[in-house]
Order: C-alpha cells, then structure tokens, then sequence
C-alpha cells in the first residue's frame, strides 16, 4: 500500500544578490534546489535518498513535510493531499509525519531541556501534558537509550551521538507513522553510527515506521533502504529496489558514484570511473541532461535535451538518453 | 625501505579547564620513505595533536612534554623555531582538515603559492623579473598538477571562490610546492563527495608515485585505508592500539576495537544482518585511569585489563596493545 506519494514537486529558491547587483537590475537568480520530482513510498518501507552535497535532498524532505513550502507539485500521504491543507489539518497531519535532522548540534534549542525538547510535540498536539506527558517523555527518552534522570538536561551536556537520540525521541514522541530521516549518522564516528542505525531499525519494526532514509552513504542505504532514489542537482536520475540499483546502476552518474566508494574488504578490481571537474552551480545548472558536463558517456543531444524516465527493469526507472546500448561505465570485471 | 619519520614514546598535554588532557599517550610509529601510513580513529582520538607535534605546530595551551621524533636523521625536537619552520613546508608538509580556515582568506591562491615558493624553493632565480616569472610558471604548473582548470586565471582569485573540492586541491597544490618528502594529509576528503573524494585520492596517490614521496593519511574510514594505505595505525583515546599491514589489519584485527570498528561499518552485504556496534562512548580524556583505554567498552574485557598494557608484538609487522590478542586469531 502506498503511503506517500509525491508528484511533479518543485521546490524553488530565489538567490540573493548583492547591493551592486540589485543597482544594476541583475534580475533574480533562481536555485532551483528540488525540480519536478516525483517518487512513492509504500507503507512499511525504506526508500533510501542519495545525492551528493547541495543536490536537494533535505530540501526535498522538508518540502514533503511542507516544512518548506513547495514551490509545485502534490504531496499525498495516506490518501489526504497535504499540499492542500490548512493551517488546522496541516498541524493535525504533522503528528503523523515527523523528521530527523541531520546537524544533531543545530537542530536541538540549547535553552530548552530534553523534557521540555522532546515533550513538546505532545503539548503542539494535544496528546497529553504535565505529569502524564513527562512520565510518556521518560519512556520514549528510555527507549531510545537514554536516562529518564537526564529530562532536566540541556542539550550541550549530551555528545553527538546522545543528541541524535534526542533527535530520534522528540520525532517518534507523537507516535508517527512516517520519518523523514535527514542524514541522521553523517555527523557521528563509525562505532556511533552503528549504534543509531540499529536503533532505527529496531524502532521501525517495533512502531510499523515507514522511513525516507536521506544519506549520501551508499553503504549505509545498501544496508537498510529496501529502494532507492538517486538525486543529481535536484532531480531524481534512477530509482528502483536496493538491489537492482546497486547491482545493476543503469544511469551514468549512479554508475560513477557507486564506482567512487572506497570498500573495506578484499581489493577486487573495480572499474574506476573517475569524473571530471566539480559539481555545477545550481544557480546555472546546464541545459539538457544535467549531468552531461560530467558524464563520460555524454553525446550532443545530451546537451539540448533533458531525457525522459523509461522503465529498465521491475520497479527500475531511470532517466538518461543512452539506455538503449546497455552501455556501462563499469567493465564487466565485477 | 628506510625509516624517514620515527617518533617514539611521543607525549602531548593540553591544560584545559577541566583539567589536564593527555591528548597523546606514548605514541610510537615509523613511516618508511615513499610508503603511505594510514591513521584511523574516532574524533577526539589524538589523530591530528600527533602530527601537528611532529610538524611543530602544536600552541599554549598544549604542549609536547616526551618523546623523541627523528626526521631524516635529525630529531626535531632538538630543532630551534627558524630550522623547524624551513623543515615545514619543504621536507613535511601538512594539510589541514578545513581548507577553508587552513587558507588565508584575505590573500589569493596565487599570492599564497608566491610565499610558501619564495620561502623554500632554493632553485628560483634570483634576478627580480625572472624570479616573478619562474614563481608563476611554477604556481600554474601546480594548479594544473592538482586539476584546476585554467590556472592562470585562478591564480587571482581569493578561497571563497572555489568549491570545497577545489580548496583541499589548492591546500595539496600548496602543500605539494616545494615537492616534500613527507605529506601528512589530515582528513583531506571527510568534508568532500564521494564523487570528489575519489578524485583528491587519486591525485594523492598519483603524486605519490610520481614523485616517490611518504604519504600520512588521516582519515576515519576504513574503506578509503583499505583502497590507498600499504600500512595502517588504530588510534584509540590518545594512544596506538594496532598497527600493521593494511590487508592483514583489515583481514584479521588483532585488537577488539579495530574489530568492533570494522563490525560497525554497514554495509550491503551485511543487509538483513544485525549490525554489532560497540556499545558505550570514547571516555574522556581527563584523569584517565592507568587501565586499558578500551576496557568500558570491550567485550572481552577482564578484570586483568585493568592495568597499564603496553603495545605487544602480533606477527611480522603487526603490534596490538591488548592482553588477549593471542586468543583473537
Ligand atoms: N533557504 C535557502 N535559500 C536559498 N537556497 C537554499 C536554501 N536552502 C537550500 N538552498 C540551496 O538548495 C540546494 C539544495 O540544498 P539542500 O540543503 O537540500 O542539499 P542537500 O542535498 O541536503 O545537501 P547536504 O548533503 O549538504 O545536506 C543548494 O544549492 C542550497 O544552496
Ligand atoms: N587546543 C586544544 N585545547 C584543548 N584540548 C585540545 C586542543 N586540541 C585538541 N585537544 C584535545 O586533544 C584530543 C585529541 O584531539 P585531536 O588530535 O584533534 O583528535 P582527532 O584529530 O583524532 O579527532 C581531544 O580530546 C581534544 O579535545
Ligand atoms: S543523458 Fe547523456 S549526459 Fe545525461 S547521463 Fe545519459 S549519457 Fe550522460
Ligand atoms: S586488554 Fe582487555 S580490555 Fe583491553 S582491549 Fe584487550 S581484552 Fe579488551
Ligand atoms: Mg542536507
Ligand atoms: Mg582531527
């Protein structure tokens, strides 16, 4: 069953311009941070999202949830059109849509306490207060590895790690159905991060979460995503069952990125694909494919056309002009 | 191969607030010429006070208070302030985990390659006009060297302007000027893509071997260790808990926060598996007990662990600092 379906969404930016830009009648820039994107979550699932630095994943979560509000599109979630609701509905919805932020030192007010923190969606929803909302504060505090006598704390006296399970508790306190998951391990130590994943699954199994799983890690969604989006400058470039896309990337840039992970484990010869030059600016992203000024496959029609998603496999979608050739940037060495 | 860095017993304390951090604890290492040597360890583990001790770099309120670090023969903590800053710079250089503050803000890219050049470089010519042109020919050569398009044009222009790739780039081309014998690169991808990472590591290695030059590499992944070190030292709350052979380390930890680090690693050929962190957190520096440094965390910790242990031999080229090693085979 579907939970969240999002269409066609846009998530714009107007970009700043300097005093002597605006003297001289520079007009707007536009970052277009999320561009027309479309994707499906089925309930119980883990739709993992990579992309690198500034491609707009967390923009996308946050224009889901209509933290941001979306520039176009329709998000709808458990059959309700949450791009339609007023103020009232929207609030009532939010109970059962909730995130996890990816900086653990930024995301949490350093002059409230964890109780007052990770209490307060229950007093914004009405769900309980006083006593009854602290007794329920202590046992989701609890559940997520922490101890009901640090309530009274602030969030500095806590290290990475402990504020990410603050993180995790203040997101699940209003009991959702889904989490938006916004990098939720980047910040931490490799033995951390362990920690925090298995505890995201536990808590998936036990509460029937469903998650958008946000990392630039493709190990970590390999290990936990049950499908995955790729995302470049903005729009989704591939998408398809964890598996598949990892075993058998059809997109060029998919291809590079998985080629680009350095593997503990024994050295197998790996194709390398090395790109060249940087990400482009998303102010001026280029015409066409987005990815031709990179793509090692790129012919001229790349550059004057952006191409179409086609269905490359069962659940298997990806958007390139050169699926036709089954062409691969890794040599068959795997 | 022979040894061009050997530090022994190596002491480093800070004096902070809350009392004195012994940042580095007795750490030994060699680093033979043109080999790579990769140091992992969580943050905080004493990564980065180890090699700003060895590069002299380390200010009030720490302080180096032991050890010995012999380079090329000479130990550097004989050196006076003027010896040790023309060792920077031409004999070791550092890159530094955040470009963008290692970079002065205020200079250009070209005025910055001007003045680690016009310090070391003894090969420039010395009359005046043709000095300006061999320090440019030799700026655009090393951006060119490090992938900077049109480098003339780059040279003018200030570190904000380029990307966070672009920056650690410009950082090795600095680094690199002077053609080192050692690089110690602190971290230099942790703040990159993947997709740019693999670039900046492929130019590392590619210099390396171009130019037979020791590499140091900082870093907290084991995957980016196991693809470009031929050696690799765990680091652990300040000190060195095993060293050896890339492959062999990976292969067969022979200490047990090496192998809860590399069972902590998700990854898919572990999907469906439970992944086994290593519970509890890095304990704090201040005040640490003469025990094993692991032991809170460990799970074959005994009441034995609870001593000082000293690292032991585990095989040609291998040392762990475990009293169980023998029964982690
Ligand atoms: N409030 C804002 N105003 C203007 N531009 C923004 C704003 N927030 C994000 N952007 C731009 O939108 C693009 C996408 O940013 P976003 O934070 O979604 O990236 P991301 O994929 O989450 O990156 P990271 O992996 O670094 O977290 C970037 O170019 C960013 O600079
Ligand atoms: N300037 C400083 N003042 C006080 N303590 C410091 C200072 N620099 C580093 N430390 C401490 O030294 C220890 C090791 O730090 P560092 O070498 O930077 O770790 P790593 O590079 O492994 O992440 C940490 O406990 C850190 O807090
Ligand atoms: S459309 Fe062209 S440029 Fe884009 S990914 Fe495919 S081959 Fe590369
Ligand atoms: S000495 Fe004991 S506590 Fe320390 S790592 Fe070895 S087994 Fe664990
Ligand atoms: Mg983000
Ligand atoms: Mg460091």
């Amino acid at each position: 069953m579907t939970l969240l379906q999002v269409d066609g969404l846009s998530k714009h930016y107007e970009a700043r311009r300097s005093l002597a830009q605006r003297l001289v009648g520079t007009p707007r820039s536009v970052v277009r941070a999320v561009n027309d994107v479309s994707l499906t979550v089925a309930k119980g699932e883990v739709l993992g999202l990579i992309g690198e630095s500034g491609c707009g994943k967390s923009t996308l979560g946050r224009a889901i949830l209509r933290l941001h509000e979306p520039t176009s599109g329709r998000v709808t979630f458990d059959g309700t059109d949450v791009t339609a609701l007023a103020a009232p509905d929207l609030k009532a919805m939010r109970r059962r849509m909730q995130i996890i932020f990816q900086d653990p030192y930024a995301s949490l007010n350093p002059r409230r306490t964890v109780a007052e923190i990770v209490g307060l969606p229950l007093a914004l929803h009405g769900i309980a207060s006083g006593e009854e909302a602290r007794a329920i504060t202590a046992r989701v505090l609890e559940r997520v590895g922490l101890r009901a006598s640090q309530l009274d704390r602030y969030p500095h006296q806590f290290s990475g790690g402990q504020r990410q399970r603050i993180g995790i508790a203040r997101a699940l306190v209003s009991n959702p159905d889904f989490i938006v998951c916004d990098e939720p391990v980047s910040a931490l130590d490799v033995s951390i991060q362990a920690q925090i994943i298995a505890l995201l699954l536990e808590l998936k199994r036990e509460f029937g979460l469903t998650y958008l799983f946000i990392s630039h890690d493709i190990s970590v969604i390999g290990y936990l995503a049950d499908r995955v989006a790729v995302m470049y400058l903005g729009e989704i470039v591939e998408t398809g069952p964890v598996a598949e896309v990892l075993d058998n990337p059809r997109h060029p840039y998919t291809q590079s990125l998985l080629s680009a992970v350095p593997e503990v484990g024994p050295r197998r010869d790996k194709a390398r694909v090395r790109l060249q030059g940087d990400l482009p600016s998303p102010l001026k992203p280029p015409k066409g494919c987005k990815f031709h000024t990179r793509c090692p496959l790129a012919i001229p029609a790349c550059a004057e056309r952006p191409p179409e998603s086609r269905g490359v496999g069962p659940g298997h979608v990806a958007a390139c002009h050169r699926l036709d050739g089954n062409l691969s940037l890794l040599e068959p060495v795997r | 191969m022979t040894v061009l860095l050997e530090v022994s017993n190596l002491h480093t304390e800070f004096h902070a607030r809350a009392g004195l951090v012994r940042a580095v604890d007795g750490v030994s290492l060699k680093v033979s010429r043109g080999e790579c040597l990769g140091v992992v360890g969580e943050s905080g583990s004493g990564k980065s006070v180890t090699f700003s001790s060895v590069m002299g770099l380390v200010r009030s309120p720490g302080q180096v208070t032991q050890g010995a670090i012999f380079f090329d023969g000479r130990n550097l903590r004989d050196l006076s302030r003027e010896e040790m800053r023309a060792i920077r710079g031409r004999d070791i250089a550092m890159t530094m985990q955040d470009a963008l503050t290692a970079l002065n803000p205020a200079l250009t890219v070209g005025e910055q390659l001007a003045e680690v050049l016009e310090a070391h470089d003894e090969t420039l010519p010395t009359g005046r006009t043709a000095r300006r042109t061999a320090i440019r020919d030799r700026s655009v050569e090393m951006l060119g060297l490090v992938g900077i398009p049109s480098p003339e044009a780059r040279l003018r222009q200030y570190p904000h302007e380029f990307s966070g790739g672009m920056r650690q780039r410009i950082m090795i081309a600095i680094a690199l000027a002077c053609r080192p014998k050692l690089l110690i690169a602190d971290e230099p991808t942790t703040a990159l893509d993947v997709t740019i990472q693999a670039q900046v590591l492929e130019l590392i290695s590619d210099i390396r071997a171009r130019l037979g030059m020791a590499v140091v590499l900082i870093t907290h992944d084991l995957g980016v260790v196991a693809e470009h070190c031929d050696r690799v030292m765990v680091m652990y709350a300040g000190q060195v808990v095993e060293e050896g052979p890339t492959d062999q380390v990976i292969g067969a930890p022979c200490h047990p926060y090496t192998r809860g680090l590399l069972a902590s690693i998700p990854r898919p050929a572990l999907r469906g598996q439970p992944l086994t962190p290593i519970m509890g957190q890095v304990p704090d520096l201040v005040g640490l007990p003469p025990q094993c440094r692991f032991h809170s965390r460990c799970p074959l910790a005994q009441p034995q662990c609870l001593v000082e242990v000293p690292m032991r031999d585990a095989g040609p080229g291998r040392r762990s600092r475990c009293l169980r090693l023998e029964e982690m085979a």
